[in-house]
């Protein structure tokens, strides 16, 4: 190959067809990606919404009893709804102080070596496979759980033992899951605060503290804002690691009841399910997609205001 | 000479090809070698003996290739009835719907056993069937209530797909009424729980039992789970093994005759007593 030939500034026709082909490479890239969403959208909806007409709208989502073998079925996924948002919910509320602070201490705080050390251990942390994550907490976390369980529990008869495979331990590996995705964006947000602010606060005489939780924070909130709900969407649709920690029974989301999620129904089920059973599954995943789809949008609408007031 | 040698020859190979029509009935001690490929999918209670057959089959067919995915009684009646599996295996009675498509071959009986850790000193233990639907539908919740020691019951069931589970919970008489504290994907998974968990009591092939040292069989009434009590009519926890075909054996192709008529065989049905099963013949 020689170099003149391929240089776009060698003449003007080369010039105008590499600018062509390179928008061309482009387009067809972004296009790929539109028609992979719209294609999964119109499926998901193709599949899903008409189920909803078929067992009826209140029969799935209102109902609690969930019996898609028995011979009269019911296919109610109440129970596997509020799994999902409780869950979830729960993870959050434990991992965003845990999260928010690591980023305060890496982005403020802390020395480079410490630094340093702190941010491999996170990055690590987000590359390990959910699998792996689901197979400690169901030799380790599974186990403390149920001492715990029995503790409580001792005596009581109408509780059922679940040997430690409950919502609690399924909440907690959510919560490590989702560390990385919070620290990182958090992170990024605080070291996007100028420093003039910082030295502003220092020079009305406020300490590092002060500064950080009255000055850096609140600048950085919207950031903040985008690093909670990615990691709700992450904690969501997480399906493998809490099929093998949560018991899998469809119960009503006590911390010590054995549970399922709206991800880990479908997981168990898609495998053998037909006829009804199958769309009430696509009918499962429309609303797993209409959760995503919710969070999206507010994720997008706190970024416009984050715009418009800053 | 050479001419009719030759000739010989072609005769003989394009007898191979299109198959022998006459009708023998085959037995796997039958020199014969068969080829072409057979699929099969389903219970995962079944895999000892499914393994065992694919084994012997293929030290003599070369040609014959078996494979087999253990999914689940449910996963297995479904391959075979849209057509991704020849054979689809269920460890439990067919449904009337799966029986509209597909034919019931019964290849033996297995007992379910309903298992412990082998930690735990079952010697006082005293089950009796109605302890058992007491115990998976939540109502007696801790061992000492039948004869054990002071600890807390954790039960463990299969997922809605398992052949295991739909025999249990149908012969206990607990269909859709089990409080299990877990639902779990396969046999060998429930063996890993029960071991690991204190007190935890599950339900699995009794043929894979055997396997396992660190679990051991509860008596049911009094009787030991053996193929032996299953015989005697003492032990009432048992379900067949069925091969379903989409139609009958004789309209398949012939490697899965080929295979129906080695587990009849002799070969066939040593296999099935040496892993503990009851003869369906």
């Amino acid at each position: 190959m020689k170099k003149d030939k391929l240089s776009i500034i060698a003449n003007r026709k080369t010039k105008s067809m590499v600018e062509k082909t390179a928008a061309m490479i482009f387009c067809g890239c972004s296009v790929v990606s539109i028609v992979s969403v719209v294609f999964i959208t119109a499926f998901m909806f193709y599949k899903g919404v008409p189920t909803f007409f078929e067992v009826g709208f209140g029969e799935i989502l209102f109902s609690t009893d969930w019996a898609p073998t028995a011979s009269d079925p019911s296919y109610g996924i109440l129970y596997i709804i509020l799994t999902s948002i409780i869950g979830v919910t729960m993870a959050v509320i434990l991992a965003v102080p845990i999260g928010i602070l690591t980023a305060v201490n890496l982005a403020e705080i802390a020395k480079p070596k410490t630094r340093g050390l702190v941010k491999g251990a996170v990055e690590l942390l987000a590359g390990i496979p959910s699998i792996v994550y689901g197979m400690i907490g169901y030799m380790v976390l599974n186990p403390w759980m149920y001492k715990l369980e029995k503790l409580i529990y001792s005596g009581d008869s109408s509780h059922t033992f679940t040997g430690g495979a409950n919502l609690l331990s399924a909440v907690i590996v959510l919560a490590i899951m989702i560390l990385p995705t919070l620290i990182n964006i958090t992170e990024t947000a605080l070291q996007a605060v100028p420093d003039d602010f910082r030295k502003s606060s220092y020079a009305l005489g406020a300490s590092k503290m002060q500064t950080i939780f009255k000055v850096v924070l609140p600048t950085a909130k919207t950031g903040i804002a985008s690093a909670i709900v990615l990691g709700v969407g992450r904690a969501i649709g997480e399906a493998m690691a809490i099929c093998v920690v949560a018991g899998n029974v469809v119960n009503f989301p006590w911390p010590f009841n054995s549970v399922r999620f709206l991800t880990t129904a479908i997981v168990t089920d898609m495998k053998y399910a037909t006829g009804t059973h199958m769309s009430v599954l696509y009918a499962i995943a429309l609303v797993l997609f209409v959760f995503i789809m919710v969070i999206n949008i507010i994720l997008t609408t706190i970024i416009k205001k984050g715009d418009l007031h800053d | 000479m050479k001419k009719l040698l030759t000739g010989a020859l072609v005769l003989m190979l394009a007898l191979g090809v299109t198959g022998c029509s006459s009708d023998d009935s085959e037995s796997g001690d039958d020199t014969a070698a068969v080829s072409g490929t057979v699929t099969m999918n389903g219970s995962t209670s079944m895999e000892d003996l499914v393994e065992s057959i694919i084994e012997t089959l293929a030290s003599t067919n070369p040609e014959l290739t078996i494979s087999c995915e253990y999914t689940g009684s449910s996963s297995g009646t479904a391959a075979a009835i849209e057509g991704t599996a020849n054979i689809g295996n269920a460890s439990r009675n067919l449904k009337d719907e799966e029986l509209e498509t597909l034919t019931e071959n019964i290849v033996a009986y297995d007992g379910i056993a309903v298992i412990v850790s082998a930690d735990m000193d079952a010697s006082g233990i005293d089950l009796s069937m109605d302890d058992l639907a007491a115990i998976y539908k939540g109502e007696i919740t801790n061992w000492s209530e039948v004869g054990g020691e002071d600890m807390a019951i954790v039960v463990i069931g299969r997922d809605s797909a398992s052949g295991t589970r739909g025999a249990f919970e149908e012969i206990v008489g607990v269909e859709d009424e089990c409080a299990y504290g877990q639902e779990i994907e396969s046999t060998g998974a429930v063996i890993g729980k029960v071991t690991e968990t204190e007190g935890a009591i599950g339900y699995v092939s009794l043929n894979v039992v055997a396997d396992y040292e660190d679990v051991q069989a509860l008596s049911l009434d009094g009787a030991e789970a053996s193929s032996e009590n299953i015989s005697n009519g003492t032990y009432l926890l048992f379900r067949p093994f069925v091969m379903a075909t989409v139609g009958t054996i004789e309209e398949q192709s012939e490697a899965v005759q080929f295979i129906f008529d080695f587990i009849s065989s002799e070969d066939g049905q040593a296999i099935i007593s040496t892993l503990g099963l009851i003869s369906a013949e």
